[in-house]
Parts: structure tokens; sequence; C-alpha cells
């Protein structure tokens, strides 16, 4: 960072890249906002310039909202993806604290199984998983996709989990049991409290996911009222080769809004969670 | 056992509580705590993966129209697969948008994490929006890429007539074209994972000491020798993992390609898994449909063991 250098080798290592970068990675919500801020009379305006606004207006999100169950969807993926992201982190705890800190027979063997399970992808299951679902009469139910998403986040929870667990010193949990604890106490009380921050990324990175899940929701949930945003989206604003861009762009929006303000609260954790799997892997 | 039980004598009206310690006793053992929490979990995924898994491969030899019995047809799911042109088509459009799109994620991504390996100001904040594509749900991203294709008044179509390098209405159709449409995908599917190469590899590259680059400094090393034998050979265990990563979640998409472009043009942007789809969902052939997500698992099974062998060697 010293000479004459420096000045040109920033501008050209740092900053005009990095400023490609956000150009690249940000755009279409540049387009996505500016679509849904023109009313159709300019923005359908061939002469004019598609990325300014002239008169911005509201119309299409008071459409999306009158005319569309939007708030019903919202409301039925934040519920589902609530519900599956609490069942993962209760199963991939009980999966990945034996694994981590206890030594049984076929415990290695385990800990692969889980592995592999997270590298299975959904695509793989969906044929026959519809089959299972419709043969348990919960076809067009949200307890299809909250009993099916947890088959997607257990083993990603579990193995993110095992990597938290595994930094605790084994002494403490030693010395709770020499102090008459249970192991069960030992667990709930000392252990659990010191991985808050893995049951947080787990948590948040669960959470996305479950929002982002679209083939099990295109399957299972057909009625209106019971859609998730992404099903719901694609299946009603789309109709027929009639498209309603305003419409979409604003529901594009709005809908990845809740999933945005989650994570700009978290940012440290996701990425935490993002990283864990390959960095430590 | 009948130690415990001599030792328990003197206590003999206080049965009940002898019990109740031998039991906890038995708890406390460190295969009966641990299996004992392991159950319910491993029955969720045995029931809701491991059975559907084998139900997918029985199904995959039978004739089940929707609502209909199943008939034993054994190979001849596979058979109708390995004579369908469409089929085939698909296998190759998988492998050519995996290999293409990987390529551009993990080259992109190296270049983003090598960039933002330095000192600036707001670093964090650059980095969580960067990470945004990657955050927001893949359907709803996919249905702006749509409209930004749109071949009337999409933003491309827009900006291209706007600087006069076509007439309006003139543009090219994206995702109407064949190998457009491919592009298009590919670009789309790229927008999406780079970020989640680059962050990723960007936490691998902060692993590295400083140290070793201050060393291989002293040691007369330039900006491209310590690229090339320090952080690259430091940096291959992330890679690998990513890579993989990534390869599996791209060969197995679904969304990005049913939301954008359904497969067309004439099935020129088919993948596996949209064509396992059609089949099994659309038509309503669940063996078939089943066959050809089964036809899948070969590369699943390359990765992982390229994988398992590279974990082991390293």
């Amino acid at each position: 960072m010293v000479g004459e250098l420096t000045w040109s080798r920033r501008l050209f290592g740092l900053w005009i890249p990095l400023a490609a970068l956000f150009v690249f990675a940000l755009f279409p919500f540049a387009w996505m906002a500016a679509t849904s801020l023109k009313a159709n009379a300019e923005l359908y305006d061939p002469k004019a310039n598609p990325l300014w606004i002239r008169h911005p207006s509201l119309d299409h999100y008071v459409g999306l909202l009158r005319e569309s169950n939007f708030v019903i969807w919202i409301g039925n993926t934040m519920l589902v993806a609530t519900v599956s992201t609490i069942i993962s982190l209760l199963l991939g705890v009980m999966l990945a604290y034996p694994l981590a800190r206890m030594r049984f027979p076929a415990a290695g063997l385990l800990a692969i199984t889980v592995a592999v399970t997270y590298l299975v992808p959904q695509t793989l299951l969906f044929v026959p998983m519809a089959d299972l679902i419709n043969r348990m009469k919960l076809g067009d139910t949200l307890s299809a996709v909250m009993l099916t998403y947890p088959t997607l986040l257990v083993p990603f929870c579990a193995w993110l989990l095992i990597g938290y667990f595994k930094t605790v010193p084994k002494e403490l949990e030693e010395a709770a049991l020499i102090d008459g604890a249970s192991r069960w106490r030992a667990m709930t009380r000392v252990i659990l409290p010191l991985c808050t921050p893995g049951f947080l990324s787990a948590g948040i990175f669960a959470f996305t996911l479950a929002q982002n899940e679209f083939l099990y929701a295109l399957l299972f949930l057909n009625t209106s009222t019971i859609r998730t945003v992404p099903v719901g989206v694609t299946g009603e604003l789309i109709r027929g080769d009639a498209f309603y861009w305003g419409q979409l762009m604003a529901a594009a929006l709005l809908g990845s809004l809740p999933v945005v303000l989650i994570y700009s609260f978290f940012v440290k954790y996701y990425v935490a969670g993002l990283t864990a799997g390959s960095v430590k892997g | 056992m009948s130690r415990v039980a001599e030792a328990a004598r003197p206590a003999q009206p206080a049965v009940p509580s002898v019990r109740a310690f031998r039991l906890r006793e038995w708890l406390e053992r460190e295969a009966v705590f641990s299996w004992l929490m392991l159950t319910p979990p491993l029955l969720f995924l045995l029931a809701f993966l491991g059975y559907p898994f084998c139900y997918g491969v029985y199904l995959s030899f039978v004739r089940r129209p929707v609502a209909q019995p199943a008939t034993f047809v054994g190979l001849n799911n596979f058979l109708h697969l390995y004579n369908d042109p469409i089929f085939w088509q698909a296998v190759w459009n998988t492998f050519r948008f995996t290999a293409a799109a990987t390529v551009l994620k993990l080259s992109g991504g190296l270049a983003m994490a090598l960039v933002m390996h330095q000192h600036f100001r707001f670093k964090g904040l650059t980095r969580a929006l960067l990470l945004l594509p990657f955050i927001v749900p893949t359907v709803l991203s996919t249905v702006a890429w749509q409209w930004i294709f749109d071949p009337g008044m999409g933003m491309f179509n827009r900006l291209l007539a706007f600087f006069d390098l076509v007439k309006q209405g003139q543009g090219p159709s994206w995702l109407g074209n064949p190998t457009l449409a491919m592009v298009s995908v590919i670009l789309v599917n790229t927008w999406r994972g780079l970020p989640f190469f680059g962050i990723t590899i960007l936490a691998g590259l902060q692993t590295i000491p400083d140290e070793l680059m201050e060393s291989a400094t002293i040691d007369g090393a330039g900006t491209w020798g310590r690229f090339r034998h320090v952080t690259l050979p430091l940096l291959m265990p992330v890679i690998f993992i990513v890579t993989t990563f990534s390869i599996i979640f791209t060969f197995f998409d679904f969304q990005l390609v049913y939301v954008l472009t359904g497969g067309g043009p004439a099935n020129a942007t088919h993948l596996m898994a949209t064509y396992a789809y059609s089949v099994g969902m659309s038509s309503g052939q669940m063996g078939m449909g089943s066959a050809a997500a089964l036809a899948m698992v070969p590369v699943l099974g390359v990765v992982l063991l390229a994988m398992s062998s590279y974990v082991r060697r390293s």
C-alpha cells in the first residue's frame, strides 16, 4: 500500500471490478423496482427511457394486493417456513448431538449417511413423494409441505450443527456430569446454550431455503388460498400468454422482502452457515 | 448385574427407587442416550427419504398411470427412455448447462473473492449486497429475468433499441431461439450462483495466514507467483467442495428452467429434472417419470465417489 502505484492499482484492481460486480448482481432488482413503479402507459411506451421513471405510481402494488391472494400467500410462506425450520432444527439437534459428542458403534457410518442425504436432490424423489403424499391424503394441504421441507433441511441443519457441537470442549460436559447432572441436563443446560450462533446460522439458512422451495409446493399446493408465494406468483399472476409485468414485478419484490429483511439482520450468521459446510469440510 | 443386585440388597424396602436408579444409569450410557436421541430423526428420514427412494426404484419398473393400478413391466420404462430422442436431448442439455454454468461461476467467483479480499470501507455491506441474488427466492428472480429477456419490451432489447443497436421490436428473441435460450438459462444460473462461489472462496482466502504471503514476497514471489504457489494450493479444498456442491445442485436444477423456458423452445433447454417432471407429472406416467429421475443417479454417484476419494486423499 505504498507509492504512486496504489492509486491506479486501487482503481483497476478494486473499484472498477467491484462496480462491475454490483451492476451484474443488482441490475435485475433495479429493473424489478423500476417496472413495478411505472403505470402501464409508461411501461409499454417504446419511446420512454426504459431506465427512468417519469411518473412513479403504486397502481401495480394496489392492484396486486386487491386482485390476488398475495397477502395470504405471504402468510402461508411464513407459516410453512417457520414450522419446517423449527422441525428441522429439533430433528437436526437430535441427530447432530450424539454424532458430534458421543462414542458409540456405527457413529461414523451414520455421519456419512447424513452427509449423503444432504446431497440427495429433491428432483430425484418428487415422483414417489407425490404418490406418497396423495396416499397419506395430505394432497393440497400445507401439512404436505411442512412435512416434506424438513427432508431437505434436516440433513443440512445436522451437518452444520455437528461442526458447532464439536467446538465445545468435552471437559465442560464432564464437569457437569461429575457435578451430578444427567446427560440430558448437561446437554440442555450447558452445551446447547453455548451453540446459539450455530442455531442462528442453521435456522436462518433453513428459513431462506424453505422460502425458496418450489417443486414440492408446485406438486402439493393446488388451491389458491393455500399456496406459497413462488407457486402463487407463477401459477396465477402469469395468466396464459398475457403478462402483467407491473404486478409480477411488484409481487417479486414484495415476495422477496421478508427473506431479505431477515437476512439483513443476520447476515453474519447466514454467511457462517453458507461457508461452514465447505470451509470446514 | 449380580453385583449391583447384591449391593442393593440392604435397601430392600426401597425397590422402586433402585429400579429408577438403574433405569437412570442405563439412560446415562453413551450408546443408549445416543440411540434414544437418534431414533426420531432417523425414523423421519427413513420414512420421507429412504422409503420414497425405494418406492421410486419400484415405480421405475412398473407402468402406473395416475389413479390406476400398477403393472410390472421390467426394464421397459428404461428402454423407452433409451429410445426417446427427447430424453437424450435432455441429457445432453443437462451436461452442457452444468459444465458451462459451473465454469462461469467458478471463474467469476474466484475473481470476486480476490477482488473482495482487499481492504476497503463498507466491506460487510458490500458482501451482503452482492449475496442478494443467492438469497432472493429463485422463482421470483427468475420471473424478473423472464421480463428482462422479453423480446418486445424487455430490458435487454429496450436497451439495444435505445442505443440504436437494433431497430425497435427487432431485437433477438432471447428465450425463443434454441441457442440463445440455452445461453439465457446459463446466464441466469450463473447470476444466482456466482455470489455463493465468491463468498465461500473469500471465506477460504481469509483463513490463509498473512505470514505465508509475506514470506513468499520476501522469497521474491510476484503477485502471480504468490497466487499460483501459495493461494491456489491452499484454496483447493474449498474450491473442490464448493464446485462439487454446485455441480450437484446445477445438474439437478428444476425451478429455473421450469419457470424461464418450460424446457422450450422445442426441448432446447429441457434438463433431466424438467423432463422427468413433464413425463411423470404433466403426462401422468409415474413409472416412466421415476425412471427418468433415477437416470440421474449415476451422475450423483460419480460425483460422490470423486468427493469421497478426494476427502480420503487429503
